[in-house]
């Protein structure tokens, strides 16, 4: 009885862990991509990291770099393949739900390696941008 | 010890004040923060005293086994029960809320993360002091009422190593278990609300739950806050009984503390935790 207890006890411990707190994308051997944005809008660590809408890991770390930009670090499931092209887009889920990135596969046969950067990168949209530009009519491209 | 007998020229100079109604209010406050320290440094010494005898052999593991019965599988039925009830209230909750902003998706995430930081171990907690830690110091108490714990002493056998020991660390281990369970109940009560009545889609659900709560800050949090509660109901228990006066009154008396203390304990200490670790 005390057994089963300790057993069920732990399973749940276990699914809290793994599967609710997703502990399997911090574990060791995740490929770690880095990819530099304009603009990252409400962006967290722990923001989901998706292709195609299927998610393939998360965000681990959010800084500045050098050149003022940000440095947004990827770490993906190593067994997903993506080509060396891809591009990265900071996309939001509906209205008020949370950004994620959003990579886009490109042609490439070479795969992207670990510490590798991804180099076209589209920066999280600004509503407030949007509005401004639509009513000074500007035109400008943004991003990369 | 010498502060509760009035030892030193300062505690002596108050001395009268300590029965009920002598001196004036400020004696009687001053008092009861003497007693209330001695009392917290010999709870102190006490626990250092059980951490010892868990670390001395024989480790009594069958008494552990026993311990982890009666704390852990015989309070599961309240802590699932309270588990699906508080599950499916913040189901409704949450729904009520967030169905204003048209973002009925997060309601995993707000039961989630709700349950696992902070309600799941608290109400364990306070479940589990109710249920099991009242039962340890009442059964110590009454083991220093009928003298037991005397005749232990005279076979020149440690009653903290016999029996308050085993019960302590029951309490220790069964906690996060617990609040593991609970929590696990409380988010399929919560689906069950969520998902069966008030037509939350069942992936969103689990997918804005996995996607909103982590291991590093979420789930290792709520585990650290279980241990820390269950050692705290260990110890102010087993502390209770082990001191309580040995008559029927005392017993009453430490079973009602072990509650009120444990209680009030485990909601300041999970302030403390929440906001120097901000779990």
């Amino acid at each position: 009885m005390v057994g089963l207890f300790v057993i069920v006890g732990l399973a749940a411990l276990g699914y809290l862990s793994l599967q609710v707190g997703g502990l399997s994308w911090n574990a060791p051997g995740g490929l770690v991509i880095y990819a530099r944005f304009d603009e990252i809008g409400g962006l967290k660590v722990r923001a989901p990291v998706v292709i195609a809408g299927v998610k393939v890991g998360q965000v681990t770390d959010v800084r500045l770099d050098d050149t003022l930009r940000a440095r947004v670090t990827l770490d993906v499931d190593p067994t997903v393949e993506i080509p060396a092209d891809s591009s990265a887009a900071i996309r939001t889920s509906g209205v008020l739900g949370d950004q994620f990135v959003a990579i886009e596969p490109g042609a490439d046969t070479r795969r992207l390696g670990a510490g590798e950067e991804l180099m076209y990168t589209q920066s999280a949209l600004s509503l407030e941008r949007v509005i401004g530009r639509f009513v000074t009519g500007e035109n400008e491209e943004d991003g990369q | 010890m010498s502060a509760s007998s009035g030892g030193g020229p300062a505690a002596s100079a108050v001395a009268p004040p300590r029965r009920a109604g002598g001196g004036t209010p400020v004696h009687q406050l001053g008092n009861n923060v003497v007693v209330f320290v001695a009392d917290l440094g010999r709870m102190a010494r006490f626990a250092v005293e059980v951490v010892r005898a868990t670390a001395r052999r024989p480790l009594r593991f069958g008494r552990l086994v026993d311990e982890v019965f009666d704390v852990g599988v015989l309070s599961l039925p309240i802590v699932l029960g309270s588990g699906l009830a508080v599950g499916m209230v913040l189901g409704l909750q949450g729904y009520d809320t967030l169905v204003r902003f048209g973002a009925e998706e997060s309601l995993g995430a707000v039961v989630g993360l709700s349950l696992i930081r902070e309600l799941g171990p608290v109400l364990t907690g306070l479940l589990v002091t109710g249920r099991a830690g009242s039962a340890v110091a009442a059964e110590i108490g009454s083991m220093v009422a009928s003298e037991q714990l005397d005749g232990l002493r005279m076979m020149s056998i440690d009653p903290v190593h016999l029996v308050v020991k085993s019960k302590a660390l029951a309490l220790l281990l069964a906690m996060p278990l617990l609040s593991a369970l609970f929590i696990c109940t409380a988010l399929f009560g919560g689906y069950l609300v969520g998902v069966g009545v008030l037509g939350v889609d069942g992936g969103g659900y689990l997918s804005s739950l996995e996607s909103a709560v982590g291991f590093r800050e979420d789930v290792a949090g709520s585990l650290t806050k279980a241990l820390v509660f269950g050692a705290l109901v260990g110890l102010v228990a087993t502390y209770r009984g082990y001191r309580s006066r040995p008559t029927s009154e005392g017993v009453s008396a430490a079973t009602t503390a072990t509650v009120v203390m444990a209680s009030v304990a485990i909601l300041v200490l999970d302030l403390f935790i929440t906001a120097l670790w901000g779990v």
